[in-house]
Parts: structure tokens; C-alpha cells; sequence
């Protein structure tokens, strides 16, 4: 094993070298911005390939026909790509194989280890700094597989069931944190005016809006391997995909206050409504699209190969419509998701939707492994302005706000659940509030002023602490403080049968008491839900596309029977 | 006895309806006026139509044994105490209550009432045992038309072969907690009730 494990290092050592010296030749490449310049090239264009074919032809007359020549040039851009790709997924695999490592740190952690190794690599050899992750590379291409996947898989009956919950922590926590930390951090540079006078109020806030959300990809690699119980994970999860809505506008906010000269109170009250049309387009264009990709699934039964495109290209294409109207992208590409994936499952042949399921999976690793090793490779920079105040009190701020926010708002929230948020999940809430790749490539795109190296080595602190210190100690907390973990069984078929009867009769019991609670919304919901179905896709519970035809029905008796009870029970109503 | 106001509720009738149950105060009235609401007859009791006539409860799948769950024994009216009784059951469990002494009388919104209440949606006939049959018929107003009998048949029978532990082929009582010892039955069968 050990022998395995050292091999395996050594081969990424020398791919490192490898790709450090082949990147010294000319760099055309796209997505690696060149470390020269702080403000990645917002509009230098994404050529992923093509300008440098002429370059590869051969510019001086051959004396004699060369039989054997390389040609770098000429693949450059695919080929850096490529092998980034492969380091990432070799670096995963050599961790799976590394023993007992992968037990006690997470995966993210020993991703970034390796990004920081191979950055130090690169720099090593070519005395400068290495590629850094360019912000339009990281928001266009490694982060919409990631949430994608996320909402595909989204546990919808538990997502909808703790919506108010998940929307009260993500909008007015994420506003809560934003303010306390803007606000505490100008009063620690008002306490330090000589070397923190020139960062003005606006630039705390901004800086606070960046920071304070949480970060979906890192919780998601995080939590996967903590097991706590569904409904904790699926408020802290559901928290950092919906918290893109409010992060967004605040930063963009923040950014278009700094460009202004002076500030309004009308120009406040609009910042207030541009949250409510960001989170609310980016919504409304993922349902269209969502409902679009339904209709067209309908017709694919005659060319059922290329029905698992339709599901990306409609996802990809709301977020990019989205991130092109300025609105909530990742809202936007979950609510597509979770729209389509009913839809599609029922229309599309049982392969087509392994492969669905197959792509995605595979998609979002990669993002997800590519995304923690450039922010490794990232945190090895040329220049890093570090100031003791400014990162220490950022760190303990974030901490104390997050923990303040938590605690506040599940008071006043626990008295309209009907099960509460214990004070142990209330403090896994709390401490699993990882921030990662999006303050990373946010704060790279904050308009110059002097102290923006500051604010990148913070954030790269900041992100670097939550994910080893507060993604490591996790699992130990969850064990130490006995939180409910996730049942490791899938239910028998005999609890899935009289959970079901239960709904019901409890659904039938607010009725007689004419209480308009979760269950009766939930009826009115599911209903609303089929009817929209026939009416839209003039889809009919007919055998040919019912889930019971796909679902063998003598797994029953033999090893699967819960897959064919929620088959079964699908379309009860 | 035909004028409302002889059907009122009077302030001992609160009281002992509270000591049964375990109700609040404004609860009981807020379910009282409910239970007014509900009786158009006004005679103080509510039947089987009154029940039917809630919109919801009529495409409820198991809506009528809802209903019947109500009526005590071979009876066709219940009055406001049978309908306080009935609904105790769905009362959540207070953490105060989670620790008293076992050597008074089980509340009705204990773990295993409510599960006896599930228990007899099921059992008919009242036999403390939930045979084959009268499990087939729940499932089958569960699923509508587009199951087979032997498809259902077949998952009937692996549920019975899940619970059953002395081999009679129903589900008696205690087997039917057992099976449903991981799921949080307190939490699922409760209902917040308005104050």
C-alpha cells in the first residue's frame, strides 16, 4: 500500500515538473490567466484553441523533410487543460488509495495540499507565480456542473418541507453577516488608521458581502462525508445555494456604489429591490427553462441518445442567460434542475437517465477536484499584503457574526417549525460555514485600489482556515456531540408504506381541524404539480410512460423493494 | 334544547376536557368553534355527512376511515368530547411530559396510542391483527387503478413478511411497533394546534 501510495506521488511530481517546464514556453492559453496581471482580463476572450495554428506551421524553409517534429503550439491550450484534468483526478485517486488519510481529512483539504505542492512546484522552477484561477473560467465553466448536480439531486420533498427555514437563513442571515462584518471591519480599520486608513467604509462592506456567504461546493464536499441527518444537511446546503441571490446583489451593490461618487437613499431602496428581481428572475428564467427542457423530453423517445443533452444544454443555458441578465445564476440552474428532473425521468428511457445521472456525477467531481487544486495552486502568489489586525479580526468576525446570526434567527424561527432546530444543530449550522471558490474568484474581480492584495490574502486565509481547520475538526465535533446522524438503511417497505399512510392521515386530520399546515400545502403543491403536468406535456399516467412499467416489480420479493415502492407510490393522487 | 346558547361550552367541560387530553385553554375553544363550524345541524354532535362535507377530506385517499376513526363503536354521532379525544392523539409530545412517571395513566398522545390509532386505520374489524386482506384493501385505495392485484399482492406480502415474526401471516400489535421503531412516529403523527 505504501509502496502504491509513494508511486502514486511521484508520478504527479513529475507531471508537475513536466507541465511547469511546458508552460514556460509561450502562454496564448485562456483560462489560466498569466499572474502579472491582479484584474483578470475580464473581456479577453475564452479562444480555447484556435489562434495558434498559424504558429504552429513552421516558419523557416526545411533543408531536408523532417520525418518526426513536435508541434506544442499547435495544442497547447486543450493539452494544459487536459493535463490539469488529469492531476486533479489522479491526485483523487491516489487518496482513495493513501490508507487511513482519507478518514480523517477531507478530500478538499488533501486537494488543495496538492494544488499548494504543485504551485510550489511551478514556482520553484519557474521563479514566478503560477497560474492563478481566472474568475470568468471558475463562474462560467467549474461552478454550473457542481450546482447543477446539487439541485438534480436535491431531496425535494425535504427542500420544500424546510423552504421558509432554508430562505430565512439565507437571506437575512447572509444581510445579517454582510452588515456585521462591513461594519465591525471599518471599525477595526478606524482603530488602525496607519496602515488601514485608506480602506474606506464601502470597501469594508463590499469585502464583507464576498466573505460572509457560504460556499456551496465546499459544505457539499464537506458534509458528504460527515453523514449528519437529512434535515441538517439539507438547511445548511439549501442555506448556501440560495444565499447566491443576496451575495450577488450586495456585491455587485457594493462595487457599482464604489464607482458612483455619491450615494442616495433612493439608491439603497433600490439595491433592496434588486435582491427580490435577482432571486426571483433567476427562479422564474430556471422554471422556464426547466419547463422547456420537460417539453422537449416528451419527444425524444425517437432519438433517445442525445436526450441526456437536453438536460445540460437547458440547464447551462438558464445560467447563462441568468449571469447574462445579472441575475442569480445558480439560483436559476437549481430551479432548472429540480423543475426538469421529474419531468425527464418519467419521459426519458431508464439508460438515458443512468447516463444523466452518470455524466453529472462525473461532471461535477471534476469541477469540484480542478476548483480546490487552483485554489492551492492560487494561494501561491508573487506578492501578499499581510496585515495582522485586518486578517485576524476578519477571521474571529466571521466566526462570531455567523454564530450570533445562527442563534438569533433560529429563535425566532423555531416557534413556527414543527420540529425544532436543536442547539447541537443549531452549532453544526453554525460551524459548518465553509467559505471557499466563490469569495476566491469574487474578490479577484474587485476593482483595483491599494489595498486589494489585503483583501486577497484574507480571503485566501479565510478560506484556507474554514476548510482545514473547521472541515477537519467537523467530524470529530459531530461525533463528540452526539448530533442525529443519517439512517445508514433505506427504509423497508413496510416504513415507506406506512410513513405514506401516515401522510395522509395526517394531511386528512388538518383538514377536520381546518388548519392550513405542511401538509396541506404539501397536497395543494403536489396537486398543482400533476395537473401542470398533464396540461403542459399531455402527459397521461398511461402504461407506456408510467414509472411502473420501468420498475421490475419482482424486485419486491428479491433484494430492491423500496425502489419499487416509490416507483409504486409516485403518482398516488 | 335547540338554542345555541345551551351549547355553549360551559368552564367544567373545559376543565375536564383539558385534564383527558391535555389541551390548552384557548385550544379547546379554538377547536370548539371549529367543531361549531363543522356541526350545520347544530345539535351538538357531529355525523358522518357533516365530516364528508370537508372539500379536502373527500379526495383524501383514506378519507373515510379518517372518518370512521372518529365514531366510537357502532355509533353515528360524536359529540365534542369523542372529537377532543380523537384529536388528543395528534397533540405533540412536550419535552415536560417525555419524563413522567410511567405509573400514571399513558396520555393519549403517547408514542403507542398514536401508533394504535395507525394501528386501527388498518384493522377493520378489530381483531388486533391486520391480516393480508384488510391490507390489500388499504393499499388499494392508497394506489388507484394502475397497479395490478398481483403486483399489489406482492408487495402485501413482503410487507407482511417484514413484520411478521410468530409466522400467522397478519401483523399484530406489538409487530407493528416493532417495524416502525426507527421512524419518528412522534414527530410524524403530530400536528401543531393553533393557541
Amino acid at each position: 500500500m505504501c509502496y502504491v501510495h509513494r508511486c502514486v506521488f511521484v508520478c504527479l511530481r513529475v507531471c508537475a515538473y513536466v507541465f511547469a517546464h511546458l508552460s514556460a514556453c509561450a502562454l496564448p492559453c485562456s483560462s489560466l490567466t498569466p499572474p502579472a496581471q491582479v484584474s483578470p482580463p475580464q473581456q479577453q476572450p475564452l479562444s480555447l484553441a484556435l489562434n495558434s495554428s498559424d504558429a504552429g506551421l513552421l516558419l523557416d524553409v526545411p533543408v531536408a523533410l523532417r520525418v518526426f517534429s513536435v508541434d506544442y503550439h499547435h495544442v497547447q491550450a486543450p493539452f494544459e487543460i487536459v493535463l490539469w484534468i488529469m492531476l486533479a483526478s489522479l491526485a483523487k485517486l491516489g487518496f482513495h488509495w493513501s490508507g487511513r488519510v482519507p478518514a480523517v481529512v477531507p478530500e478538499s483539504c488533501l486537494l488543495i495540499m496538492v494544488g499548494l505542492m504543485v504551485g510550489g512546484v511551478i514556482y520553484g522552477v519557474r521563479h514566478s507565480a503560477p497560474p492563478t484561477l481566472s474568475a470568468d473560467a471558475f463562474f462560467l465553466f467549474l461552478l454550473p456542473p457542481i450546482v447543477l448536480d446539487a439541485g438534480y439531486f436535491l431531496p425535494g420533498r425535504l427542500f420544500f418541507e424546510n423552504l421558509g427555514t432554508i430562505l430565512w437563513y439565507a437571506v437575512l442571515g447572509t444581510l445579517w453577516n454582510v452588515m456585521g462584518i462591513g461594519l465591525s471591519l471599518y471599525g477595526v480599520c478606524l482603530l488602525a488608521p496607519e496602515s488601514l486608513g485608506d480602506v474606506s467604509l464601502l470597501h469594508c462592506l463590499l469585502f464583507g458581502s464576498l466573505i460572509a456567504a457560504v460556499d456551496p461546493v465546499a459544505v457539499l464536499s464537506v458534509f458528504q462525508e460527515i453523514h449528519v441527518n437529512e434535515q441538517l444537511h439539507i438547511l445548511v446546503f439549501g442555506e448556501s445555494l440560495l444565499n447566491d441571490a443576496v451575495t450577488v446583489v450586495l456585491y455587485k451593490l457594493f462595487e457599482s456604489f464604489l464607482r458612483m461618487p455619491t450615494i442616495s437613499g433612493v439608491d439603497v431602496l433600490l439595491g433592496g429591490c434588486r435582491v427580490v428581481v435577482v432571486g426571483l428572475g433567476g427562479l422564474c428564467l430556471g422554471l422556464f427553462f426547466g419547463l422547456l427542457a420537460a417539453l422537449t423530453s416528451r419527444f425524444t423517445s425517437r432519438a433517445q441518445v442525445i436526450a441526456p443533452l437536453f438536460v445540460f444544454l437547458y440547464s447551462y443555458l438558464s445560467y447563462l442567460t441568468s449571469e447574462m441578465l445579472h441575475l442569480s445564476g445558480i439560483m436559476a440552474i437549481v430551479t432548472c434542475a429540480v423543475t426538469m428532473k421529474q419531468y425527464v425521468e418519467a419521459n426519458v428511457s431508464q439508460r438515458s437517465n443512468t447516463s444523466i445521472q452518470y455524466f453529472l456525477k462525473m461532471w461535477s467531481s471534476v469541477s469540484e477536484t480542478l476548483i480546490f487544486i487552483f485554489l492551492g495552486v492560487s494561494t501561491i502568489q508573487d506578492v501578499h499584503m499581510w496585515d495582522w489586525p485586518f486578517v485576524c479580526s476578519t477571521l474571529l468576525l466571521c466566526l462570531l457574526w455567523r454564530a450570533l446570526g445562527v442563534l438569533l434567527l433560529t429563535a425566532v424561527v423555531n416557534k413556527l417549525r414543527r420540529n425544532a432546530v436543536t442547539f447541537r444543530d443549531q452549532f453544526i449550522i453554525a460551524y459548518g460555514g465553509l467559505r471557499g471558490a466563490i469569495c476566491f474568484s469574487l474578490v479577484f474581480l474587485i476593482d483595483d485600489f491599494p489595498k486589494k492584495r489585503l483583501f486577497i490574502t484574507t480571503t485566501i486565509v479565510v478560506i484556507l482556515f474554514t476548510v482545514f481547520v473547521q472541515g477537519m475538526t467537523i467530524k470529530p465535533l459531530v461525533e463528540l456531540l452526539e448530533v442525529k446522524k443519517r439512517k445508514r438503511a433505506l427504509p423497508t417497505v413496510s416504513e415507506e408504506i406506512h410513513s405514506r399512510i401516515l401522510d395522509h392521515l395526517l394531511a386528512g386530520i388538518e383538514d377536520v381541524v381546518g388548519y392550513w399546515g405542511q401538509h396541506y400545502w404539501k397536497d395543494k403543491l403536489v396537486l398543482l404539480y400533476y395537473s401542470f403536468l398533464i396540461f403542459t406535456t399531455r402527459w397521461q399516467p398511461t402504461p407506456q410512460f408510467s414509472l411502473v412499467s420501468k420498475c421490475d416489480l419482482h424486485q419486491c420479493s428479491n433484494g430492491r423493494p423500496t425502489k419499487c415502492i416509490s416507483c409504486v407510490f409516485e403518482f398516488e393522487v | 334544547m335547540g338554542s345555541r346558547a345551551s351549547t355553549l361550552l360551559r368552564e367544567e367541560e373545559i376543565e375536564e376536557i383539558k385534564k383527558e387530553t391535555g389541551f390548552s385553554h384557548s385550544q379547546i375553544t379554538r377547536l370548539y368553534s371549529r367543531f361549531s363550524s363543522l356541526d350545520k345541524g347544530e345539535n351538538g354532535t357531529l355525523s358522518r355527512e357533516d365530516f364528508q362535507r370537508i372539500p379536502e377530506l373527500a379526495i383524501n385517499p383514506l378519507g373515510d376511515r379518517i372518518i370512521n376513526a372518529f365514531f366510537p363503536e357502532s355509533e353515528d354521532q360524536v359529540n365534542f368530547r369523542g372529537f377532543m379525544r380523537t384529536l388528543a392523539h395528534f397533540r405533540p409530545i412536550e419535552d415536560n411530559e417525555k419524563n413522567k412517571d410511567h405509573t400514571a395513566s399513558e396520555p393519549l398522545n403517547s408514542r403507542t396510542n398514536k401508533l394504535l390509532f395507525a394501528f386501527r386505520l388498518y384493522d377493520l374489524d378489530r381483531d388486533d391483527k391486520i391480516s393480508r386482506d384488510e391490507l390489500l384493501q388499504v393499499l388499494r385505495m392508497m394506489v388507484g387503478v394502475n397497479i395490478s392485484d398481483e403486483q399489489l399482492g406482492s408487495i402485501a406480502d413482503r410487507t407482511i413478511q417484514e413484520a411478521d415474526q410468530n409466522g400467522d401471516s397478519s401483523i399484530s400489535f406489538n409487530e407493528f411497533i416493532k417495524v416502525l421503531e426507527k421512524v419518528d412516529v412522534e414527530q410524524k403523527m403530530s400536528i401543531r394546534f393553533l393557541h
